[in-house]
Protein backbone atom coordinates (compact mmCIF):
# COMPACT_ATOMS: atom_id res chain seq x y z
CA UNK A 1 0.00 0.00 0.00
CA UNK A 2 2.93 2.58 0.80
CA UNK A 3 4.73 1.42 -2.24
CA UNK A 4 1.47 2.16 -3.90
CA UNK A 5 1.18 5.81 -2.31
CA UNK A 6 4.60 6.78 -3.29
CA UNK A 7 4.30 5.50 -6.63
CA UNK A 8 0.97 7.46 -6.96
CA UNK A 9 2.69 10.51 -5.63
CA UNK A 10 5.79 10.50 -7.58
CA UNK A 11 3.08 10.10 -10.77
CA UNK A 12 1.55 13.49 -9.57
CA UNK A 13 4.67 15.17 -9.14
CA UNK A 14 6.26 14.33 -12.07
CA UNK A 15 3.67 16.35 -14.30
CA UNK A 16 4.39 19.62 -15.00
CA UNK A 17 0.56 20.13 -14.45
CA UNK A 18 1.19 19.62 -10.91
CA UNK A 19 2.88 22.82 -10.57
CA UNK A 20 1.13 25.00 -12.36
CA UNK A 21 -1.15 25.28 -9.08
CA UNK A 22 2.32 26.10 -6.70
CA UNK A 23 3.31 28.99 -9.13
CA UNK A 24 -0.49 30.20 -10.24
CA UNK A 25 -0.88 30.25 -5.84
CA UNK A 26 2.97 31.96 -5.74
CA UNK A 27 2.23 34.68 -8.51
CA UNK A 28 -0.96 35.59 -6.80
CA UNK A 29 0.12 36.20 -3.35
CA UNK A 30 3.32 37.86 -4.87
CA UNK A 31 1.16 40.06 -6.62
CA UNK A 32 -0.97 41.21 -3.69
CA UNK A 33 2.01 41.85 -1.11
CA UNK A 34 3.33 43.84 -3.91
CA UNK A 35 0.28 45.78 -4.56
CA UNK A 36 -0.22 45.87 -0.43
CA UNK A 37 3.01 47.49 0.04
CA UNK A 38 3.12 50.01 -2.16
CA UNK A 39 -1.05 51.10 -1.86
CA UNK A 40 -2.40 49.55 0.76
CA UNK A 41 -3.65 52.35 2.50
CA UNK A 42 -6.58 52.92 -0.57
CA UNK A 43 -7.66 49.40 0.27
CA UNK A 44 -7.74 50.37 4.07
CA UNK A 45 -9.54 53.93 3.20
CA UNK A 46 -12.54 51.85 1.15
CA UNK A 47 -12.92 49.56 4.27
CA UNK A 48 -12.63 51.55 7.03
CA UNK A 49 -14.96 54.58 5.59
CA UNK A 50 -16.43 57.07 7.18
CA UNK A 51 -14.23 55.56 10.21
CA UNK A 52 -11.65 57.62 9.76
CA UNK A 53 -13.35 60.58 10.23
CA UNK A 54 -14.11 60.05 13.92
CA UNK A 55 -11.23 57.84 14.65
CA UNK A 56 -7.15 57.85 14.11
CA UNK A 57 -6.28 54.97 12.70
CA UNK A 58 -2.37 53.90 12.06
CA UNK A 59 -3.07 52.42 9.11
CA UNK A 60 0.69 51.32 8.02
CA UNK A 61 -0.04 48.94 11.21
CA UNK A 62 -3.66 47.12 10.20
CA UNK A 63 -2.07 46.20 6.93
CA UNK A 64 0.73 43.70 8.50
CA UNK A 65 1.57 39.93 7.95
CA UNK A 66 -1.82 38.67 9.51
CA UNK A 67 -4.38 40.58 7.72
CA UNK A 68 -2.18 40.06 4.38
CA UNK A 69 -2.84 36.37 4.87
CA UNK A 70 -6.62 37.25 5.71
CA UNK A 71 -6.99 38.65 2.83
CA UNK A 72 -4.96 36.40 0.42
CA UNK A 73 -6.80 33.39 2.07
CA UNK A 74 -10.19 35.02 1.03
CA UNK A 75 -9.27 35.59 -2.76
CA UNK A 76 -7.13 32.45 -3.11
CA UNK A 77 -9.84 29.42 -1.41
CA UNK A 78 -11.79 30.44 -3.76
CA UNK A 79 -9.48 29.80 -6.57
CA UNK A 80 -7.77 26.94 -5.12
CA UNK A 81 -10.45 24.45 -5.57
CA UNK A 82 -9.78 24.45 -9.15
CA UNK A 83 -6.59 24.08 -9.30
CA UNK A 84 -7.01 21.34 -7.18
CA UNK A 85 -9.70 19.70 -9.71
CA UNK A 86 -6.58 20.10 -12.01
CA UNK A 87 -5.12 17.15 -10.11
CA UNK A 88 -7.74 15.25 -8.79
CA UNK A 89 -9.50 14.80 -11.26
CA UNK A 90 -7.00 13.55 -13.88
CA UNK A 91 -6.06 10.77 -11.22
CA UNK A 92 -8.54 7.95 -12.77
CA UNK A 93 -9.33 9.46 -15.97
CA UNK A 94 -5.66 10.26 -17.20
CA UNK A 95 -4.70 6.72 -16.52
CA UNK A 96 -8.09 5.70 -18.84
CA UNK A 97 -6.80 8.21 -21.15
CA UNK A 98 -2.90 6.57 -21.40
CA UNK A 99 -4.32 3.34 -21.37
CA UNK A 100 -2.61 2.45 -18.24
CA UNK A 101 -5.65 1.57 -16.21
CA UNK A 102 -6.06 -1.76 -17.46
CA UNK A 103 -2.64 -2.69 -16.90
CA UNK A 104 -2.68 -1.26 -12.92
CA UNK A 105 -5.96 -3.34 -12.14
CA UNK A 106 -3.77 -6.39 -13.95
CA UNK A 107 -1.44 -6.26 -10.23
CA UNK A 108 -2.94 -7.80 -7.28
CA UNK A 109 -4.54 -4.59 -5.68
CA UNK A 110 -8.09 -4.10 -5.22
CA UNK A 111 -10.02 -1.66 -7.00
CA UNK A 112 -11.15 -0.17 -3.45
CA UNK A 113 -7.32 -0.15 -2.65
CA UNK A 114 -6.37 1.73 -6.00
CA UNK A 115 -8.90 4.05 -5.59
CA UNK A 116 -8.00 4.86 -2.06
CA UNK A 117 -4.39 5.29 -2.80
CA UNK A 118 -5.13 7.66 -5.62
CA UNK A 119 -7.39 9.55 -3.11
CA UNK A 120 -4.47 9.59 -0.33
CA UNK A 121 -1.97 10.90 -2.91
CA UNK A 122 -4.24 13.88 -3.72
CA UNK A 123 -4.88 13.95 -0.40
CA UNK A 124 -1.11 14.82 0.15
CA UNK A 125 -1.14 16.95 -2.39
CA UNK A 126 -3.75 19.46 -1.64
CA UNK A 127 -2.06 19.56 2.15
CA UNK A 128 1.28 20.59 0.57
CA UNK A 129 -0.53 23.10 -2.08
CA UNK A 130 -1.80 24.46 1.50
CA UNK A 131 1.60 24.26 3.40
CA UNK A 132 2.67 26.11 0.47
CA UNK A 133 0.04 28.87 0.81
CA UNK A 134 1.06 29.17 4.45
CA UNK A 135 4.95 29.25 3.62
CA UNK A 136 4.33 32.53 1.27
CA UNK A 137 0.94 34.21 2.53
CA UNK A 138 1.41 33.99 5.83
CA UNK A 139 5.06 33.25 6.94
CA UNK A 140 6.73 35.56 4.24
CA UNK A 141 3.63 38.05 4.90
CA UNK A 142 4.99 38.34 8.39
CA UNK A 143 8.26 38.62 6.85
CA UNK A 144 7.32 41.92 4.83
CA UNK A 145 5.00 43.16 6.59
CA UNK A 146 5.57 42.26 10.54
CA UNK A 147 3.14 41.09 12.81
CA UNK A 148 0.46 43.37 14.39
CA UNK A 149 -2.85 42.62 15.84
CA UNK A 150 -4.77 41.76 13.00
CA UNK A 151 -8.81 43.77 11.73
CA UNK A 152 -11.55 41.61 10.27
CA UNK A 153 -14.08 43.19 8.82
CA UNK A 154 -17.50 41.63 9.04
CA UNK A 155 -20.85 42.11 7.56
CA UNK A 156 -23.95 39.94 9.52
CA UNK A 157 -26.80 40.12 8.81
CA UNK A 158 -27.80 43.72 8.73
CA UNK A 159 -24.74 45.05 10.54
CA UNK A 160 -21.16 46.10 9.65
CA UNK A 161 -18.46 46.04 12.17
CA UNK A 162 -14.29 45.36 12.76
CA UNK A 163 -13.12 43.13 15.19
CA UNK A 164 -9.64 43.71 16.25
CA UNK A 165 -7.57 40.11 17.39
CA UNK A 166 -4.85 40.60 19.62
CA UNK A 167 -1.29 39.37 17.95
CA UNK A 168 -0.66 36.83 20.06
CA UNK A 169 -4.48 35.64 19.52
CA UNK A 170 -4.04 35.25 15.92
CA UNK A 171 -1.34 32.10 15.03
CA UNK A 172 -3.28 28.83 16.59
CA UNK A 173 -6.35 30.51 14.52
CA UNK A 174 -4.49 30.12 11.33
CA UNK A 175 -3.51 26.81 12.21
CA UNK A 176 -6.93 25.52 12.94
CA UNK A 177 -8.11 27.76 9.62
CA UNK A 178 -5.55 25.76 7.56
CA UNK A 179 -6.78 22.48 8.49
CA UNK A 180 -10.60 23.56 8.12
CA UNK A 181 -9.29 24.58 4.76
CA UNK A 182 -7.55 21.00 4.04
CA UNK A 183 -11.32 18.81 4.98
CA UNK A 184 -12.81 21.78 2.50
CA UNK A 185 -10.30 21.65 -0.30
CA UNK A 186 -11.15 17.56 0.35
CA UNK A 187 -13.99 17.72 -0.78
CA UNK A 188 -12.84 18.82 -4.01
CA UNK A 189 -10.54 16.36 -4.37
CA UNK A 190 -13.42 13.32 -3.46
CA UNK A 191 -15.85 15.03 -6.12
CA UNK A 192 -12.74 15.44 -8.74
CA UNK A 193 -12.34 11.78 -8.40
CA UNK A 194 -15.71 10.27 -8.72
CA UNK A 195 -16.13 12.42 -11.87
CA UNK A 196 -12.86 10.98 -12.74
CA UNK A 197 -14.31 7.45 -12.70
CA UNK A 198 -16.79 8.05 -15.46
CA UNK A 199 -14.03 9.46 -17.79
CA UNK A 200 -12.27 8.17 -20.68
CA UNK A 201 -10.16 11.75 -20.71
CA UNK A 202 -8.64 14.70 -18.25
CA UNK A 203 -10.37 17.33 -19.94
CA UNK A 204 -13.98 16.24 -19.22
CA UNK A 205 -13.73 15.84 -15.38
CA UNK A 206 -11.68 18.88 -14.97
CA UNK A 207 -14.06 21.21 -16.40
CA UNK A 208 -16.57 19.43 -15.04
CA UNK A 209 -15.37 19.78 -11.38
CA UNK A 210 -14.18 23.59 -11.95
CA UNK A 211 -18.13 23.82 -13.43
CA UNK A 212 -19.40 22.52 -10.72
CA UNK A 213 -17.82 24.51 -7.85
CA UNK A 214 -17.79 27.64 -10.48
CA UNK A 215 -21.56 27.90 -10.02
CA UNK A 216 -22.21 26.79 -6.78
CA UNK A 217 -19.74 28.95 -5.87
CA UNK A 218 -21.72 32.05 -7.10
CA UNK A 219 -24.99 31.18 -5.87
CA UNK A 220 -23.43 30.67 -2.15
CA UNK A 221 -22.30 34.01 -2.44
CA UNK A 222 -25.30 35.65 -4.00
CA UNK A 223 -27.09 37.19 -1.12
CA UNK A 224 -30.46 36.84 -2.40
CA UNK A 225 -32.79 36.08 0.74
CA UNK A 226 -34.33 33.34 -0.78
CA UNK A 227 -31.57 31.54 -2.13
CA UNK A 228 -29.98 32.14 1.97
CA UNK A 229 -32.89 30.21 2.89
CA UNK A 230 -33.44 27.74 0.64
CA UNK A 231 -30.44 26.89 -1.26
CA UNK A 232 -27.35 27.98 0.42
CA UNK A 233 -27.41 25.51 3.16
CA UNK A 234 -27.47 22.34 1.13
CA UNK A 235 -24.46 23.69 -1.20
CA UNK A 236 -21.09 22.46 0.26
CA UNK A 237 -19.44 25.76 -1.06
CA UNK A 238 -21.52 27.44 0.93
CA UNK A 239 -18.77 25.89 4.21
CA UNK A 240 -15.62 26.11 2.25
CA UNK A 241 -15.38 29.69 3.78
CA UNK A 242 -15.74 28.30 7.16
CA UNK A 243 -12.34 28.95 8.31
CA UNK A 244 -13.58 32.41 8.48
CA UNK A 245 -15.17 31.09 11.77
CA UNK A 246 -11.74 30.87 13.26
CA UNK A 247 -11.25 34.52 12.76
CA UNK A 248 -14.91 35.60 14.41
CA UNK A 249 -13.84 36.20 17.37
CA UNK A 250 -16.11 35.57 20.48
CA UNK A 251 -17.46 38.66 22.43
CA UNK A 252 -18.58 39.47 25.97
CA UNK A 253 -21.71 40.94 27.62
CA UNK A 254 -19.98 44.52 26.98
CA UNK A 255 -18.61 43.21 23.49
CA UNK A 256 -15.43 43.23 24.16
CA UNK A 257 -13.35 40.23 22.32
CA UNK A 258 -12.73 37.43 24.50
CA UNK A 259 -9.25 36.45 23.81
CA UNK A 260 -8.58 32.80 22.62
CA UNK A 261 -12.95 32.57 21.68
CA UNK A 262 -14.34 31.56 18.57
CA UNK A 263 -17.90 33.34 18.41
CA UNK A 264 -19.96 30.25 17.19
CA UNK A 265 -18.01 26.81 17.41
CA UNK A 266 -21.12 24.75 17.00
CA UNK A 267 -21.09 26.44 13.50
CA UNK A 268 -17.89 25.53 12.54
CA UNK A 269 -18.58 22.43 13.80
CA UNK A 270 -21.62 21.38 11.97
CA UNK A 271 -19.64 23.07 8.62
CA UNK A 272 -17.08 19.70 9.39
CA UNK A 273 -19.31 17.00 9.50
CA UNK A 274 -21.21 18.44 6.38
CA UNK A 275 -17.92 18.72 4.79
CA UNK A 276 -16.95 15.17 6.41
CA UNK A 277 -20.64 14.22 5.03
CA UNK A 278 -19.79 14.79 1.18
CA UNK A 279 -16.21 13.52 1.34
CA UNK A 280 -17.47 10.38 2.50
CA UNK A 281 -20.81 10.24 -0.37
CA UNK A 282 -18.52 11.16 -2.80
CA UNK A 283 -16.10 8.68 -2.32
CA UNK A 284 -18.21 5.91 -1.68
CA UNK A 285 -19.87 6.90 -4.84
CA UNK A 286 -16.29 6.62 -6.47
CA UNK A 287 -15.53 3.23 -4.79
CA UNK A 288 -19.14 1.74 -5.83
CA UNK A 289 -18.89 2.77 -9.43
CA UNK A 290 -14.91 2.53 -10.06
CA UNK A 291 -15.83 -1.33 -8.59
CA UNK A 292 -18.66 -1.77 -10.89
CA UNK A 293 -16.48 0.34 -13.78
CA UNK A 294 -15.84 -2.01 -17.16
CA UNK A 295 -12.72 -1.15 -17.98
CA UNK A 296 -11.69 -1.10 -21.67
CA UNK A 297 -8.92 1.20 -21.83
CA UNK B 1 -37.73 109.55 45.76
CA UNK B 2 -38.54 106.98 43.08
CA UNK B 3 -35.30 108.40 40.65
CA UNK B 4 -33.47 107.18 43.81
CA UNK B 5 -34.78 104.14 43.92
CA UNK B 6 -34.52 103.12 40.94
CA UNK B 7 -30.94 104.22 40.21
CA UNK B 8 -29.78 102.26 43.48
CA UNK B 9 -31.84 99.16 42.14
CA UNK B 10 -29.77 99.40 38.62
CA UNK B 11 -26.52 99.98 40.59
CA UNK B 12 -27.60 96.74 42.86
CA UNK B 13 -28.42 94.73 39.66
CA UNK B 14 -25.12 95.81 37.95
CA UNK B 15 -23.20 95.30 41.18
CA UNK B 16 -24.75 91.40 41.50
CA UNK B 17 -23.93 91.05 37.56
CA UNK B 18 -20.19 92.15 38.02
CA UNK B 19 -20.20 90.44 41.23
CA UNK B 20 -21.44 87.09 39.42
CA UNK B 21 -19.08 87.30 36.75
CA UNK B 22 -16.40 88.14 39.06
CA UNK B 23 -16.95 85.32 41.04
CA UNK B 24 -17.04 82.80 38.06
CA UNK B 25 -13.85 84.11 37.21
CA UNK B 26 -12.06 83.57 39.80
CA UNK B 27 -13.97 80.21 40.33
CA UNK B 28 -11.92 79.52 36.58
CA UNK B 29 -8.79 80.89 37.88
CA UNK B 30 -8.76 78.89 40.86
CA UNK B 31 -9.42 75.52 38.21
CA UNK B 32 -6.67 76.91 35.91
CA UNK B 33 -4.06 77.80 39.09
CA UNK B 34 -4.71 73.99 39.72
CA UNK B 35 -3.93 72.93 36.15
CA UNK B 36 -1.09 75.31 35.97
CA UNK B 37 0.66 73.20 38.99
CA UNK B 38 1.16 70.66 35.95
CA UNK B 39 3.94 71.85 33.29
CA UNK B 40 4.08 68.07 31.72
CA UNK B 41 2.77 64.36 32.32
CA UNK B 42 3.11 61.38 31.43
CA UNK B 43 0.27 58.44 32.63
CA UNK B 44 -0.90 55.03 31.96
CA UNK B 45 -4.41 53.28 31.83
CA UNK B 46 -6.58 51.33 30.34
CA UNK B 47 -8.68 52.38 27.63
CA UNK B 48 -12.11 50.82 26.54
CA UNK B 49 -13.89 51.21 23.47
CA UNK B 50 -17.69 51.18 23.46
CA UNK B 51 -18.74 51.90 19.68
CA UNK B 52 -21.38 49.62 17.77
CA UNK B 53 -19.84 48.57 15.41
CA UNK B 54 -16.14 48.37 17.10
CA UNK B 55 -15.12 45.34 18.71
CA UNK B 56 -12.34 45.87 20.08
CA UNK B 57 -10.06 44.65 23.41
CA UNK B 58 -9.10 46.73 26.50
CA UNK B 59 -5.98 48.68 24.90
CA UNK B 60 -3.41 49.61 27.30
CA UNK B 61 -2.67 53.45 26.51
CA UNK B 62 -0.27 56.06 27.27
CA UNK B 63 -1.35 59.70 27.63
CA UNK B 64 1.63 62.43 27.30
CA UNK B 65 1.01 66.01 28.02
CA UNK B 66 3.26 68.87 27.78
CA UNK B 67 2.30 72.72 28.45
CA UNK B 68 0.64 74.76 27.09
CA UNK B 69 -0.89 72.26 24.43
CA UNK B 70 0.29 69.27 23.63
CA UNK B 71 -1.60 66.05 23.88
CA UNK B 72 -0.63 62.70 22.58
CA UNK B 73 -3.13 59.24 23.49
CA UNK B 74 -0.51 56.12 22.38
CA UNK B 75 -1.76 52.42 22.47
CA UNK B 76 1.26 50.21 24.26
CA UNK B 77 0.17 47.24 23.02
CA UNK B 78 -0.49 47.27 19.27
CA UNK B 79 -3.34 48.79 17.33
CA UNK B 80 -5.72 51.49 18.21
CA UNK B 81 -8.80 53.28 17.44
CA UNK B 82 -8.01 57.01 18.85
CA UNK B 83 -10.93 59.44 19.04
CA UNK B 84 -9.82 62.34 16.88
CA UNK B 85 -11.69 64.77 19.42
CA UNK B 86 -9.21 63.13 22.31
CA UNK B 87 -7.50 66.48 22.24
CA UNK B 88 -10.58 67.90 24.61
CA UNK B 89 -9.61 64.97 26.87
CA UNK B 90 -6.45 67.30 27.62
CA UNK B 91 -8.32 69.98 29.88
CA UNK B 92 -6.06 72.20 29.36
CA UNK B 93 -6.50 72.63 25.81
CA UNK B 94 -9.72 74.40 26.78
CA UNK B 95 -7.71 77.43 28.80
CA UNK B 96 -4.77 77.64 26.30
CA UNK B 97 -7.00 80.41 25.07
CA UNK B 98 -7.79 82.98 27.22
CA UNK B 99 -10.23 84.86 24.67
CA UNK B 100 -13.65 84.01 25.72
CA UNK B 101 -16.73 85.02 27.20
CA UNK B 102 -17.96 83.38 30.26
CA UNK B 103 -21.43 82.95 30.85
CA UNK B 104 -23.02 81.51 34.13
CA UNK B 105 -25.55 78.34 33.25
CA UNK B 106 -26.92 77.76 36.83
CA UNK B 107 -26.37 74.93 39.17
CA UNK B 108 -26.16 70.78 38.90
CA UNK B 109 -24.89 68.28 40.91
CA UNK B 110 -23.57 64.95 40.13
CA UNK B 111 -23.26 62.05 42.67
CA UNK B 112 -24.25 64.41 45.83
CA UNK B 113 -21.57 67.15 44.51
CA UNK B 114 -22.92 70.57 43.42
CA UNK B 115 -21.21 72.06 40.86
CA UNK B 116 -21.28 75.68 39.03
CA UNK B 117 -22.29 75.39 35.00
CA UNK B 118 -20.12 78.03 33.06
CA UNK B 119 -20.34 78.47 29.42
CA UNK B 120 -17.44 79.84 27.58
CA UNK B 121 -18.07 81.41 24.45
CA UNK B 122 -14.82 81.75 22.08
CA UNK B 123 -14.57 85.51 21.16
CA UNK B 124 -13.21 84.20 18.37
CA UNK B 125 -15.57 82.87 15.73
CA UNK B 126 -13.93 81.58 12.95
CA UNK B 127 -12.31 78.77 14.93
CA UNK B 128 -13.82 75.19 15.38
CA UNK B 129 -15.03 75.69 18.76
CA UNK B 130 -18.17 77.08 19.37
CA UNK B 131 -19.14 76.50 22.96
CA UNK B 132 -17.74 75.04 25.99
CA UNK B 133 -19.77 74.00 28.80
CA UNK B 134 -18.04 73.02 32.03
CA UNK B 135 -19.47 71.35 35.59
CA UNK B 136 -17.03 72.90 38.41
CA UNK B 137 -16.76 71.44 41.66
CA UNK B 138 -16.67 74.93 43.31
CA UNK B 139 -15.32 73.27 46.68
CA UNK B 140 -12.81 71.56 44.94
CA UNK B 141 -12.03 73.39 41.88
CA UNK B 142 -12.24 70.71 39.68
CA UNK B 143 -13.79 70.19 36.10
CA UNK B 144 -16.21 66.66 36.60
CA UNK B 145 -17.54 67.28 33.21
CA UNK B 146 -17.31 69.38 30.44
CA UNK B 147 -19.21 69.26 26.75
CA UNK B 148 -17.72 71.06 23.57
CA UNK B 149 -19.56 71.62 20.54
CA UNK B 150 -17.46 72.17 17.48
CA UNK B 151 -18.29 73.22 13.88
CA UNK B 152 -16.78 69.86 12.11
CA UNK B 153 -16.58 67.19 14.14
CA UNK B 154 -20.07 67.12 16.23
CA UNK B 155 -20.01 67.29 20.27
CA UNK B 156 -17.96 66.08 22.61
CA UNK B 157 -18.43 64.90 26.22
CA UNK B 158 -16.39 64.68 29.33
CA UNK B 159 -16.82 62.78 32.46
CA UNK B 160 -14.63 62.84 35.22
CA UNK B 161 -13.78 61.12 38.18
CA UNK B 162 -11.03 62.43 40.65
CA UNK B 163 -8.73 60.65 43.12
CA UNK B 164 -5.15 60.56 44.04
CA UNK B 165 -4.09 63.46 42.04
CA UNK B 166 -6.80 65.59 42.53
CA UNK B 167 -4.71 68.59 44.28
CA UNK B 168 -3.12 68.40 40.33
CA UNK B 169 -6.66 68.65 38.70
CA UNK B 170 -5.93 65.25 37.23
CA UNK B 171 -8.60 62.34 36.75
CA UNK B 172 -8.23 58.99 37.19
CA UNK B 173 -10.79 58.25 35.45
CA UNK B 174 -12.01 59.77 32.14
CA UNK B 175 -15.43 58.98 30.21
CA UNK B 176 -15.36 60.32 26.57
CA UNK B 177 -18.55 60.47 24.15
CA UNK B 178 -18.58 61.34 21.02
CA UNK B 179 -20.74 61.11 18.25
CA UNK B 180 -20.02 58.50 15.35
CA UNK B 181 -21.57 58.02 12.19
CA UNK B 182 -22.90 54.74 10.80
CA UNK B 183 -20.54 51.93 9.20
CA UNK B 184 -21.49 49.70 6.13
CA UNK B 185 -19.72 47.63 4.20
CA UNK B 186 -21.59 46.58 1.14
CA UNK B 187 -22.96 43.03 1.24
CA UNK B 188 -20.41 40.30 -0.68
CA UNK B 189 -17.62 42.38 -0.05
CA UNK B 190 -15.86 40.37 2.87
CA UNK B 191 -17.02 36.88 1.41
CA UNK B 192 -18.44 35.87 4.84
CA UNK B 193 -19.13 32.24 6.30
CA UNK B 194 -23.00 32.39 7.41
CA UNK B 195 -22.74 30.84 10.58
CA UNK B 196 -26.72 30.86 11.10
CA UNK B 197 -26.58 33.31 13.62
CA UNK B 198 -27.20 36.46 11.70
CA UNK B 199 -30.38 38.90 13.25
CA UNK B 200 -32.02 41.86 11.90
CA UNK B 201 -30.06 44.73 13.06
CA UNK B 202 -32.66 46.83 15.13
CA UNK B 203 -30.64 50.13 15.21
CA UNK B 204 -31.99 52.97 14.16
CA UNK B 205 -30.26 54.38 11.10
CA UNK B 206 -31.33 58.14 11.32
CA UNK B 207 -30.64 58.56 15.32
CA UNK B 208 -27.28 59.90 15.71
CA UNK B 209 -24.71 57.11 16.94
CA UNK B 210 -22.68 58.16 19.73
CA UNK B 211 -19.51 56.31 20.63
CA UNK B 212 -18.11 55.83 24.42
CA UNK B 213 -14.15 55.46 25.69
CA UNK B 214 -13.55 55.14 29.19
CA UNK B 215 -9.93 55.66 30.47
CA UNK B 216 -8.76 54.34 33.74
CA UNK B 217 -5.69 56.05 34.48
CA UNK B 218 -3.22 54.20 36.92
CA UNK B 219 -0.03 55.57 37.39
CA UNK B 220 0.91 59.89 36.45
CA UNK B 221 4.42 60.78 36.58
CA UNK B 222 4.33 64.65 36.63
CA UNK B 223 6.43 67.54 35.96
CA UNK B 224 9.76 64.87 35.08
CA UNK B 225 10.14 66.78 31.68
CA UNK B 226 8.81 65.06 28.50
CA UNK B 227 10.47 65.01 24.82
CA UNK B 228 8.98 66.86 22.20
CA UNK B 229 9.78 63.86 20.29
CA UNK B 230 6.92 61.68 21.73
CA UNK B 231 3.99 64.50 20.03
CA UNK B 232 5.60 63.75 16.47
Amino acid sequence: MFTLLQIELHKIYSRPRTYIAFAAITAIVLIFQFAFKYDGQSYMDLMLQNIQDNFEIDKSKAINGYFMCYIILNTLLIQVPILVALVAADTISGEANMGTLRLMLTKPVSRTQLLLVKFLASFIFTVCLLIWMAIIALFLSLLIFGHEDMLVFRVKGEESFILQITKDDIMWRYFAAFGYAAIALTVIVALGMLLSVFAENSIGPIVATVCIVLFFTIVSNMNIPVIDRNVKPYLFTSYLVGWKGFFYIGLDSAEQPIKGSIENWPAIQKSIYILLGHIGFFLSMAIISFRKKDILS
Amino acid sequence: MLKKIYSAFIFLLIFQVHAKAQANNTLLKNVQAKLDKVTDYEAEGKMKTNVAFLKLPIAKVKLYFKNPNKFKLRSENGMSFVPKGSMSINLYTIFSNNKFTVIEAGDDKIANTNLKIIKLLPDDDTGDLVLTTLYIDPVNALILKSRTTTKENGTYELQMTYGNYAKYGLPDKILFSFNTKDYKLPKGITFDFDDGSTKKSTAKTNVPKKGEIEIAISKYQINKGISNDVFK
